[in-house]
């Protein structure tokens, strides 16, 4: 009993439908909870107003657009190395994902943005590094559009991953030294002394773990999705083939 | 490895369209950008760096896509491939003499396009140090994204959006030595970044690309 044995795709399809259920309603549960205790149930700040409470969708998304990335990048990594299918579908999978989710904190960003900074968008380090990893994500998505074998676009798409990391992170110190931003530093960490303050903590950690588990069960859904495409396929060229 | 890179090159020069064009190119975004921002001096003193870093990268991205495909179609690509010198040392004299025909020639052109853009007497030197230094890590980021797409038929598109994302670093330093430059301040930080970008993508793409074009020639 290994943790590879999920590489087979009978045993991850089996596995993920028992699985993706529970995922499912804890992720629903703890958004609906968490999203109706932030917006209604927490003090408006002092100064920002109800304004504020945006961030409860804000921070979730934008930890797990760059969480998506890292997730693809140790999935290819996996590919290349083992060659196990389900970690390249995975990696499919998960990439509109992140997508979807950089581009909610970035409108999240802008709509707090407006009535706070007084602009939509700002130059600033955090925005543009957003920025430029949905262009990444962008890239990733249309390379796999592209290609047609799946073998080589999981392959080619792995490499661009990995590539593609390197260079995300380069950006995003790159951009430090370009500009320097109107963004708050981060208010969340574990080490810090000063922090938010628990009313407002609480909620975001039920926001926060509400977003990863709708992450691993939209990645779980589409990654089924894809092996059933595939099943589908090989089922089609057999029946071409006579 | 000397033969292919002259070889590369005499056919960039000769086949025509690549070489001058990417000259042409660069030439008219200079010409273009006065003409849409207006030609107060002062303004367009204040972006030209900019202007002619991303005119410059742009011009090196148009022929990008030569540095593999002509090779793919006629077969010449699976000799390299399968010839006794490594993949990752033929995909690296490949960037070189791209960047020989491309880089090279953007950077000797670069300080006129400057007179036309107004760029500050003290910018010229770092305009030609900065493109000297970074135009090498476009050739071989190009070379990893043509790499990538060599197979598809139409991959000019995806190519562009492939690799623009992969240029943000060199673009930022690149752009900001002749920013300072031109300001009189010191510029030795972006331009050891700059330098260490070129240096770090052309000791490791030459690998990944490798790796691209043999799993395109699978």
């Amino acid at each position: 009993m290994s943790f590879w044995e999920y590489a087979n795709p009978q045993k991850f399809m089996q596995l993920s439908r028992r699985v993706l259920p529970f995922v499912a309603v804890a992720a629903g549960l703890c958004l609906v909870i968490g999203l109706v205790w932030g917006f209604f149930f927490t003090p408006d700040d002092y100064k920002q107003g109800s304004t504020v409470k945006i961030f409860y969708l804000h921070v979730p998304a934008a930890m797990m657009a760059i969480n998506a990335w890292v997730m693809m990048l140790v999935t290819s990594l996996v590919w290349l190395i083992r060659r196990h299918h389900v970690s390249a579908l995975a990696a499919k999978a998960a990439a509109p994902v992140g997508l979807i989710f950089t581009v909610i904190a970035l409108i999240t960003g802008a709509l707090w943005g407006q009535p706070m900074w007084g602009t939509w968008w700002e130059w600033d380090p955090r925005l543009t590094s957003f920025l430029i990893l949905a262009l990444f994500y962008l890239g990733y998505i249309a390379l796999w559009q592209a290609i047609d074998d799946p073998d080589t676009a999981a392959d080619l798409t792995s490499v661009l991953c990995i590539v593609g990391s390197v260079f995300a992170l380069l950006s995003r110190y790159a951009v430090n030294f370009w500009n320097q931003g109107l963004h708050q530093g981060a208010s969340l960490s574990l080490d810090k002394e000063e922090n938010v303050a628990d009313v407002f903590w609480y909620p975001a950690l039920l926001c926060i773990a509400g977003f990863v588990l709708l992450f691993v069960t939209l990645v779980l859904l589409r990654t089924r999705t894809e092996i059933r495409a595939r099943r589908l396929g090989a089922l089609l060229a057999r029946e071409r083939r006579g | 490895m000397i033969a292919l890179l002259l070889r590369d090159m005499r056919l960039a020069v000769r086949a025509g369209g690549g070489f001058g064009l990417g000259l042409a190119f660069f030439l008219l975004v200079a010409v273009l950008v006065p003409l849409g921002v207006g030609p107060e001096s002062a303004t367009l003193a204040k972006i030209a760096p900019g202007i002619l870093w991303v005119g410059a990268l742009l011009a090196c991205l148009l022929s990008l896509d030569r540095i593999f495909a002509l090779d793919f179609e006629d077969g010449s690509l699976d000799l390299l491939a399968t010839a006794p010198i490594p993949l990752e040392g033929a995909v690296a004299v490949k960037a070189l003499a791209h960047w020989a025909v491309t880089g090279l020639p953007l950077t000797l052109a670069a300080p006129v396009l400057g007179i036309l853009l107004n760029l500050p007497q003290a910018g010229y030197g770092w305009l030609v140090i900065s493109l000297a230094l970074g135009t090498p890590a476009l050739s071989v980021i190009g070379a990893f994204g043509a790499a990538l797409t060599v197979g598809l038929k139409r991959g000019g598109l995806l190519l562009s959006l492939l690799v623009l994302p992969l240029y943000v670093p060199t673009l930022i330093f690149g752009a900001e030595v002749v920013k300072r430059g031109a300001e009189g301040m010191a510029t030795a930080t972006p331009l050891a970044l700059l330098a260490g970008i070129t240096a770090g993508a052309a000791a490791m793409l030459p690998f990944a690309a490798a790796a691209a074009i043999r799993i395109n020639l699978r």
